[in-house]
C-alpha cells in the first residue's frame, strides 16, 4: 500500500494514517471508469444486502395467487413467478443470504489460506511439501465436483456451503500467499530481521505479511466473486439451500421450467448473479492495478 | 565575459549541435533546461553527471526517442544541418542506425533473446544500399571479428544468453559501427560490466574509432573514463550544463564547485583513511520537482553567497571553457576555495594487529553449490555437478582492523560474507569468532552471537522493510539484542540517528521517503546498534552516487574509530578498499590470490590478476593514465574451473605448463609482507611490473 501513498504525498510528511491511505486508495479506484463501475456495483449490492429486507415491497414467500405470472409492472417491477411471488422482493431479499454466505466463506478461506501460505512458504522443507501436496490434490478436482462430494458427506445445510467454500478456496489462497512469501523471504530485510534475532512469528506477521497484503486483498476480492458464483451454482443444482429460500441460483432453477412463459422470473435473478460477479471482478482488477508496484504513475 | 555558449574556436562544422534545449515531461517538470552542446567531427564529447542530472533525457532527446510523456519544449537539435526536430517517424527510422547509432547501457535487454546474434547483426547491415545476402553474411562475420570476438562464426550462431555480458556489448558495438554513423552515442556502455571487462571494452572502442571522423557523445557517471577517453567534457547537474571544458583543463582546474566536489569525493588509488578524509558534497541531488531557484547547486555549494539566488548564465571562461557559477573568477584566481580541507580521523589502529588474538578467523572455508541435474542426466546416471563458489579461503581480522575483500562479480565475495553470517547453511571449514567456532547456521546461533556479528547489505532499498518506519526498524536490535525496553530503545534510536548524521525526525518515516544514501545510513545504524565486534559491509556504496558515497565511507571510518569494531569490507572497487582497509584480500573464482597490508596494495609485486585490476581503473587525472593490462576472455564458469592456477587461462604472464597443471604455492614478499599465490618468483614479478608501469604512463 505504501507504493500508492508514496506517490501522493510529499517526501517530507510523516507516515500516513490508515484513514489517509484509505482515501488515497479510494481516489485511485475512482480514477478509472471501469473500476469505478465495479466499485459502484459492489457497493450497490452491499447496500441492498443491508437494507433489502426494509425496502422489499413483499415478503420472500408471500404468495399472491391472483398476480401469478405477471410481467414487470409498476406493482411488480420484476414481475411475479409461477406461484405469484414478487421477483423484485425475492431478488432484494436473496442478496443478503448470498453475500453473507459467500463473504463469510471467503473471509474464513482467506484467513486459513494466509495461515498455511505464510507457514509453508517460510518454513519450506517437508512441512511445505506435505501441505502443498494435500492442497494440490484438492485443487486437482473441479470445484463443483468437490462441492457435491462434500455436501454428500456433511449434509445439506447452509453451514455445509460454508465448509465447501473454505475447502475449495483455502488451497488457492495458500498457493498465492506462499508464492509471494517465497519472493519476499529472499529479500535483505527478512535476513536482517533474522540477524537481529526476531522470532519466527514476528518475522511472519510484521516483516512479511505487510508485503503480502496487496496481493492478498486482490485475491480476496476475486475469491469473493467466485464464491458468490459457487453459492449460486449450488443453489441452481438444488444442493445446499432448499426451497423456498430466495437464493438466486435456486430462483433460476425454479423459473427454468417456465422460461418461455415467464422469462422475467429467470432473467432478473440471473442478471443479479452476473452483475455482482462482474462488479466484484472489476473491483478486484482495479485494486490489482493500484496495488501492484510500478502501475501507479 | 562572453555569454554565448555557441561560440566555438574550432573552424570545423560541428556534427551534432544542440541549441538551448529544454525537455519537459508530463506535469510540466523540466528534466533538461537550456542545454547547448556541440560535438565536432572526430571528437569524443563526454557528458558527465550523476543519476538525476538529466543526461539520459538529453540522449533520448537527441535520439528523438522521448516517448509519449516527454517533449522538447524549446531549442533545436541539428545533425549536420538537418533539423532533427522536424523529422517525422519514417525519416527518423532512416536516421536511426544509419546516421545516429547508440550503444546502450544494458546489452542484455537490447538484444532480442530469441534471435541469433548473426541474424540481429545482419538486420543492421542489410540496410546498406545494394548489398547482397551473401555479402551481408560475410560482413557480419567480419564485424564480429573486428570487435575481436573469439570464434566469430560460433558467436554468430549463438543466442544472446549463451554469451557473456562483455561479449554482448561487443556485438552491440559492432551493430552501432557497422553502418558507419556520423554520430555515435555511448550511453554508459560499461557500467554493468566488471572492471577488467570494462577496460578491454573501452580500449576496443577507443581503437575502433581512432582516426574516424564520426562524432562521439559519451555519457557516463564515471569521471575516470571521461578523463581517459574524452576530448571535451560537459558536466550536467540537475538538468543543467554547469561546466564545459577541454578534458585536461576541466580536471586540472575545475571552475564549478560541483565539478570540484565530485573530483574530491572519490578516493584515489593509494589514498587511505589515515591520510585524509573524503570530502563528500553535502545533501543530495534535488528531485526533479524540487530544484532550487537561482543557481541549481546553491543548496549544496560550500561557497554559495547571496548572488547565487540569481540564476547564473553560462559564463565564457577562456578558450572553449564555460561555467555556470557566479564566482568562477574568484575560483580561478584562487580567492575562494570550494575544497573543504578535512583532517583525517586517526583510527588509533597502528598495524600491530598480529599480536592480539583475532576477532574473526576463517580457516579453510569452502562452499559448493550442487547443480540441478536434468531428468536425462539423472536417468543416465551422470554424477551430480557442483559449483565451487569458494575454495579453501583463510582469512583473519584482528580487533579494530579492517579487511578489504576485492573481487569481480562471481568471485565468491558475498558467499564468504553469508557463510560468516550463518546465512549460507552448508559450508566446510571453520569460522571462529574470538577463537570460538561458530555454529554453521543462523538458527543454531544464540542472541549474544547475533549481537556480535552484523552485516550491511549491498542494496539498501532491499535491506529495509518498506512497510516499517525507520524508528521501528532501528528499535528492534536494541529490544532483541540489547534487552532494552521500548522507551529506552526509542531514546537510543534518536542517538544513533544523530550518530549517522540524520535528523531524529527520520524515525517516523518510511524507507520509501528516503534517498539511497540515507537508506544506507539507516542500514548502517541498524548494524552498529548492537555494537558488534565484527561488522561486514557487502558493497555498501556501489549502489550510491559518487557524491553520496564519500559521506557513507567517511561515516564507516568514523564509527569504527569510535567503537573499534573489526570490519570486513567487500567491494569490487580497489580505490575504495585501499582507502578503508588495513589489509586487502584479492579473490578470483573463489580462490584467494593475494593478501596485502595497508598501503602495499598498490605497490609491486602484484599478483598478475591484481595488476590487471589496478591497471583497469581509469585515473581521474588525465595525465596519469596507464595502459590497462587486458585480460583475455571472461571469468570461467565456476562449475568448470580450470585446473592448475585458476587464473591461468586469462593470465597475461602465463609461464607455461606449470600454470595449467600445478596449483601455485603462497609466496611472501620480504619487503612488504605481501602474500601472493603465483608460480612466478616475486622478484621477477616486481621487476617486470615496475617496467611496465613506467612504460605505460602516457
Amino acid at each position: 500500500m505504501t507504493s500508492v501513498s508514496n506517490s501522493s504525498y510529499d517526501s517530507l510528511s510523516v507516515v500516513p494514517s490508515w484513514g489517509r491511505r484509505f482515501t488515497v486508495v479510494v481516489r485511485h479506484l475512482f480514477s478509472s471508469p471501469v473500476t469505478a463501475v465495479g466499485v459502484s456495483i459492489t457497493f450497490l449490492f452491499l447496500v441492498v444486502a443491508i437494507i433489502g429486507p426494509f425496502i422489499a415491497p413483499y415478503g420472500a414467500n408471500e404468495i399472491i395467487p391472483a398476480d401469478a405470472r405477471q410481467p414487470p409492472s409498476a406493482d411488480h417491477w420484476f414481475g411475479t413467478d409461477n406461484l405469484g411471488r414478487d421477483v423484485f422482493s425475492r431478488v432484494l431479499l436473496g442478496a443478503r443470504e448470498i453475500l453473507i454466505l459467500a463473504g463469510l466463506g471467503t473471509v474464513l478461506a482467506v484467513f486459513l489460506g494466509t495461515f498455511f501460505g505464510l507457514l509453508t512458504g517460510y518454513a519450506g522443507g517437508w512441512f511445505d511439501e506435505i501441505t502443498m501436496r494435500i492442497f494440490d490434490s484438492l485443487l486437482a478436482l473441479p470445484a463443483l465436483l468437490l462441492a457435491l462430494l462434500l455436501l454428500g458427506t456433511v449434509g445439506n445445510s447452509r453451514y455445509s456451503i460454508l465448509i465447501v467454500i473454505i475447502v475449495v478456496y483455502t488451497p488457492i489462497v495458500a498457493r498465492v500467499v506462499r508464492s509471494v512469501v517465497l519472493t519476499v523471504k529472499q529479500q535483505g530485510f527478512v535476513e536482517a530481521a533474522r540477524l537481529v534475532g526476531e522470532t519466527r512469528t514476528r518475522i511472519l506477521l510484521r516483516e512479511i505479511l505487510p508485503s503480502v497484503l496487496p496481493t492478498l486483498s486482490v485475491e480476496s476480492a476475486l475469491r469473493f466473486s467466485y464464491a458468490i458464483f459457487l453459492v449460486a451454482s449450488l443453489g441452481f443444482l438444488g444442493v445446499g439451500v432448499q426451497p423456498p429460500s430466495p437464493n438466486w441460483g435456486l430462483m433460476v432453477k425454479e423459473a427454468r421450467a417456465y422460461a418461455s412463459l415467464i422469462p422475467w422470473a429467470l432473467f432478473f435473478p440471473a442478471l443479479a448473479i452476473s452483475m455482482v460477479v462482474i462488479g466484484v471482478n472489476l473491483f478486484a482488477d482495479g485494486l490489482k492495478s493500484i496495488l501492484s508496484p510500478g502501475q501507479v504513475e | 565575459m562572453n555569454e554565448n555558449p555557441l561560440m566555438n574556436t574550432s573552424t570545423e562544422k560541428p556534427i551534432l549541435m544542440i541549441e538551448n534545449l529544454t525537455v519537459e515531461y508530463d506535469h510540466g517538470l523540466e528534466a533538461v533546461r537550456d542545454v547547448s552542446i556541440q560535438v565536432n567531427p572526430g571528437e569524443t564529447y563526454g557528458l558527465a553527471g550523476e543519476s538525476g542530472s538529466g543526461k539520459t533525457t538529453l540522449v533520448l532527446a537527441v535520439m528523438r526517442y522521448l516517448g509519449s510523456s516527454g517533449s522538447i519544449k524549446k531549442g533545436n537539435i541539428y545533425l549536420n544541418d538537418l533539423d532533427l526536430r522536424s523529422l517525422d517517424d519514417g525519416e527518423l527510422r532512416r536516421i536511426w542506425g544509419n546516421e545516429i547509432a547508440l550503444v546502450p547501457q544494458d546489452p542484455q535487454s537490447s538484444l532480442n533473446p530469441s534471435l541469433r546474434i548473426g541474424d540481429q547483426l545482419a538486420e543492421v547491415i542489410r540496410q546498406q544500399p545494394g548489398i547482397t545476402p551473401a555479402e551481408v553474411k560475410q560482413e557480419s562475420i567480419a564485424w564480429l571479428k573486428q570487435v575481436r570476438l573469439p570464434d566469430p562464426e560460433r558467436v554468430a550462431a549463438s543466442y544472446p544468453h549463451q554469451i557473456s555480458g562483455g561479449m554482448q556489448q561487443r556485438v552491440l558495438i559492432a551493430m552501432a559501427l557497422s553502418s558507419s554513423p556520423c554520430l555515435l552515442v555511448l550511453d554508459e556502455p560499461t557500467t554493468n560490466l566488471d572492471v577488467t571487462t570494462q577496460a578491454v571494452i573501452l580500449e576496443l572502442i577507443h581503437e575502433l574509432i581512432h582516426g574516424q571522423t564520426m562524432a562521439i557523445l559519451y555519457v557516463t557517471h564515471n569521471l575516470g573514463v571521461i578523463a581517459k577517453y574524452c576530448d571535451r567534457v560537459g558536466m550536467m547537474y540537475a538538468g543543467e550544463l554547469v561546466e564545459e571544458a577541454e578534458t585536461l583543463s576541466l580536471f586540472s582546474k575545475p571552475l564549478h564547485p560541483y565539478t570540484r566536489g565530485l573530483l574530491d569525493s572519490v578516493p584515489q588509488l593509494g589514498e587511505t583513511k589515515d591520510d585524509l578524509l573524503l570530502r563528500p558534497i553535502v545533501g543530495q541531488i534535488p528531485a526533479i520537482g524540487q530544484i532550487p531557484g537561482g543557481c541549481v547547486f546553491r543548496t549544496r555549494c560550500p561557497i554559495a553567497i547571496d548572488i547565487c539566488r540569481e540564476k547564473p548564465p553560462l559564463f565564457y571562461a577562456g578558450e572553449s571553457r564555460f561555467t555556470r557559477c557566479h564566482r568562477w573568477q574568484e575560483i580561478e584566481q584562487g580567492d575562494v576555495d570550494p575544497h573543504q580541507e578535512l583532517p583525517a580521523v586517526k583510527t588509533g589502529s597502528n598495524g600491530n594487529f598480529t599480536r592480539s588474538a583475532s576477532t574473526l578467523a576463517v580457516e579453510g572455508l569452502s562452499v559448493t553449490f550442487p547443480v540441478q541435474r536434468s531428468l536425462k542426466e539423472v536417468l543416465s546416471g551422470t554424477p551430480r555437478n557442483a559449483v565451487n563458489a569458494v575454495c579453501d579461503i583463510n582469512l583473519e581480522i584482528p580487533p579494530g582492523s579492517t579487511l578489504g575483500l576485492v573481487g569481480e562479480s562471481g568471485s565468491g565475495k558475498t558467499t564468504i560474507a553469508r557463510s560468516i553470517m550463518g546465512l549460507q547453511e552448508t559450508y566446510s571449514g571453520t569460522i571462529k569468532l574470538h577463537q570460538l567456532e561458530l555454529p554453521d547456521r543462523l538458527s543454531r546461533r544464540d542472541l549474544e552471537l547475533l549481537r556480535l556479528l552484523q552485516i550491511v547489505f549491498q542494496n539498501p532499498g532491499e535491506a529495509l522493510n518498506p512497510h516499517l518506519t525507520i524508528g521501528e526498524t532501528l528499535r528492534r536490535p536494541y529490544i532483541r539484542l540489547m534487552g532494552l525496553s521500548n522507551e529506552e530503545a526509542a531514546r537510543k534510536v534518536t542517538e544513533i540517528l544523530t550518530d549517522v548524521h540524520l535528523p531524529p525526525e527520520y524515525a517516523g518515516r518510511l524507507p520509501g521517503q528516503l534517498s539511497g544514501g540515507e537508506m544506507q545510513r539507516i542500514a548502517l545504524a541498524r548494524a552498529i546498534a548492537s555494537n558488534p565486534d565484527l561488522l561486514i559491509l557487502d558493497e555498501p556504496v556501489s549502489s550510491l552516487d559518487v557524491s553520496v558515497q564519500a559521506a557513507v565511507l567517511n561515516l564507516v571510518g568514523e564509527l569504527q574509530a569510535d567503537h573499534q569494531n573489526s570490519l570486513l569490507f567487500i567491494s569490487h572497487d580497489l580505490a575504495v578498499v585501499g582507502y578503508l582497509a588495513n589489509q586487502t584480500a584479492v579473490i578470483y573464482l573463489g580462490h584467494l590470490m593475494e593478501l596485502s597490508g595497508q598501503g602495499d596494495l598498490f605497490q609491486s609485486p602484484h599478483h598478475p590478476y591484481t595488476e590487471a585490476l589496478i591497471s583497469a581503473i581509469p585515473d581521474i587525472n588525465p595525465q596519469k593514465q596507464k595502459t590497462p593490462v587486458q585480460l583475455e576472455g571472461d571469468i570461467p564458469d565456476p562449475a568448470n574451473t580450470p585446473g592448475g592456477c585458476p587464473f591461468h587461462p586469462r593470465c597475461p604472464r602465463y609461464l607455461g605448463e606449470i600454470c595449467s597443471t600445478e596449483f601455485p604455492t603462497w609466496q611472501v614478499d620480504g619487503k612488504t609482507g605481501k602474500s601472493i599465490l603465483c608460480h612466478i618468483p616475486l622478484v621477477e614479478l616486481a621487476k617486470s611490473q615496475d617496467q611496465l608501469a613506467q612504460k605505460g604512463n602516457r
